[in-house]
């Protein structure tokens, strides 16, 4: 299992689009559970309604744990994709 | 074969399927059933038929619209298969025993509510999207039980009568013709026929609608109003032959593209095109149209459900002048009330809205409305060829006002570093008597005129438009209108301005060459009549 905390930098927070984005590189990743820890809420990182659900805004952090086959690669993934503010 | 009788506000043929356009939400009802695994498959197949849809809606918009706007539907796919969605879909079928149809509305409603209860604007509008989805699963449930098979493709759709909001969310696309029931040549649904260039046919009476049902083949003759519903043989090769023919005509005219607008003795006039939103412009360029003369600014309002900001108008202006590449785009500022009615407004019943609380009396009393619409536009300026247009002006101290908040906004945008050009033209709508009748003091003030004809119309003759019972009282020609009109154009020129026409009357051949005339310098019509006014300017000769 590995873990890294992020800072959402997306001024809108984790809306539509970045969740989608995360969620269609996420299943690239089928035996990997990735999921995403903000305060209270937890979300699996490829269920779109669980991410949107935790209403993630700017500035508030994020841990993504990763755990499975290819653990390391999901989670610079998805850990790449918080810190580049999902291409926005 | 059954025939019903309307009146044609746009000449063409179309030939195709029924669509009945509803109103009302699906209705869902509770039942019990025996086998699980059974309403389980339904939902699968029925997911499968919205994925396929949603899939074919995102290439659709892949293409017409761009990725970034397209992605909605890559979202809503994902919605589609997300679990705790499917989870909750299957328990509710699993432990009571109901019908799919039924555990997706719960469903449906559940998550709705869940995004409508967070703290955040942007994610409780996020319900609207899980009853989309949802609402179509239960639709592909409803056809596959009911055995029809659904209207798909190319539809004629078949309404009451249908509102400026409405007829904003329709799939233009594969719209092939509008019949209404009610509704008078003036209605949002005739300027969009005409708009589109697709026949269209209003006032066919409430017995239409009670006949017809979805997936009827049908044929729309625009010029004659008539309408054939499941025809038989002899009449649909009759009018398939009809289509041909015009279709023919109009590729004629499609040949007078890149002409000149000048008549036979050289008199030269401008031909531009009215549009209500960014998707019209393919249009403007398609039938060869010198500038947009109105580009009604509405539709940012009409498809919002909060105000636009200034950066989402921006943008739509923005693309409106770089896609216009350098030629004049003229922007009316905001025009609701009275028959364009906007929720978040929040804008009182009035006892007579043509006469009330609209256009550029909402933006001179709620500035803030207007002065966001007005930065967005001033911004915009520096990628095109910019005029801005004020609607309903009735006094020179409106004017003056408007002015005053322009000011206002360029020092704003100066002091924030902000760029805008210098060049924007200003214009005023000529569309209440009063303003025509004081145009020889309104002209000093502005760049333009623009006389809408409509409203023009409707004011001077005391008229409603939308009232069909008037229409034998309505005469489009009425010499007090067209005295009006020349006397706004005297008085342009006569402090070196000039005027466009920019109602429907510009689209009225019988009366180019009186505008002509008159002096009149542009007319500004729907884009399908472009070529048709050309051509008229063309065989026009003033020299006798």
């Amino acid at each position: 299992m590995v873990t890294k905390t992020i800072e959402v930098v997306n001024a809108q927070g984790i809306h539509m689009r970045p969740a989608g984005m995360l969620v269609a590189e996420m299943k690239k990743f089928p035996n990997c559970n990735v999921t995403l820890k903000c305060g209270e809420k937890t979300a699996k990182a490829t269920a779109v309604m669980q991410i949107m659900a935790s209403g993630i805004k700017c500035g508030s952090k994020v841990e993504i744990t990763a755990e499975g086959e290819n653990e390391q690669a999901a989670l610079d993934k998805a850990a790449e994709l918080f810190e580049t503010g999902f291409g926005e | 074969m059954n025939k019903y009788k309307g009146k044609g506000v746009y000449g063409a043929v179309a030939i195709g399927k029924i669509s009945v356009y509803k109103r009302q939400e699906l209705s869902v009802k509770r039942t019990r059933i025996e086998d699980v695994e059974a309403e389980k498959k339904r939902v699968e197949r029925a997911k499968e038929i919205s994925n396929q849809e949603l899939s074919d809606i995102y290439e659709k918009a892949l293409r017409e619209v761009g990725e970034t706007n397209a992605q909605i539907f890559e979202i809503h796919m994902m919605m589609l298969e997300d679990e705790d969605y499917n989870e909750s879909i299957s328990s509710i079928i699993e432990t009571q025993l109901v019908n799919a149809e039924y555990a997706v509305a719960l469903t449906s409603d559940n998550f709705a509510q869940m995004f409508a209860s967070m703290d955040d604007a942007y994610m409780q509008a996020r319900s609207a999207d899980v009853r989309d989805i949802s609402n179509r699963i239960i639709k592909n449930l409803s056809s596959d039980s009911a055995g029809m098979d659904g209207v798909s493709g190319k539809m004629i759709v078949c309404a009451d009568d249908l509102a400026p909001s409405e007829t904003v969310a329709l799939d233009k696309e594969n719209v092939l013709a509008f019949v209404t029931a009610y509704g008078s040549s003036n209605s949002h649904t005739a300027i969009l026929a005409r708009n589109m260039n697709i026949p269209a046919i209003i006032g066919v009476g409430e017995n239409f609608l009670n006949d017809i049902k979805d997936g009827e083949l049908a044929i729309v003759d625009g010029f004659t109003g008539d309408i054939y519903v499941n025809p038989d043989e002899e009449t649909l090769h009759a009018m398939e032959k009809k289509q041909a023919e015009d279709n023919e005509k109009k590729k004629l005219l499609l040949e007078l593209k890149g002409k000149e607008n000048v008549t036979i003795d050289g008199t030269k006039i401008k031909i531009f095109a009215n549009i209500g939103g960014v998707d019209n412009i393919g249009a403007v360029l398609l039938n060869d149209a010198g500038g947009i003369g109105l580009f009604r600014s509405e539709f940012l309002y009409l498809e919002n459900s909060d105000y636009p900001t200034e950066e989402q108008q921006l943008i739509a202006y923005r693309k409106v002048l770089e896609s216009m590449a350098g030629k004049k785009v003229i922007i009316r500022t905001l025009d609701i009330g009275a028959d364009k009615q906007v929720d978040y407004f929040n804008l009182d019943k009035e006892e007579n809205p043509a006469l009330g609380y609209r256009a550029i009396r909402i933006c001179l009393t709620r500035t803030d409305i207007f002065k966001t619409q007005l930065r967005a536009l001033y911004r915009a300026s520096v990628y095109g060829n910019l005029g801005i247009m004020f609607p309903m002006i009735t006094s020179v101290s409106e004017v003056e006002k408007i002015k005053a908040v322009c000011d206002e906004v360029k020092a704003e945008l100066k002091e924030e570093g902000l760029e805008y050009s210098e060049n924007v033209e200003l214009g005023i709508m000529i569309e209440t008597p009063a303003a025509a009748v004081i145009s020889d003091l309104l002209a000093p003030m502005v760049d333009f005129f623009s006389v809408g004809t409509n409203d023009l119309t409707q004011y001077t003759l005391a008229i409603d438009r939308q009232n069909r019972m008037l229409e034998g009282f309505c005469d489009t020609h009425h010499e007090a209108v067209l005295r009006l009109i020349k006397m706004a154009a005297d008085n342009a020129h006569k402090n070196g301005k000039w005027i466009g026409i920019c109602g429907e009357l510009a689209a009225d051949t019988s009366l180019t060459e009186q505008f002509l005339r008159m002096g009149i310098d542009e007319l500004s019509v729907s884009p399908g009549f472009v070529l048709k006014v050309r051509s008229q300017v063309r065989n026009t000769d003033l020299s006798h």
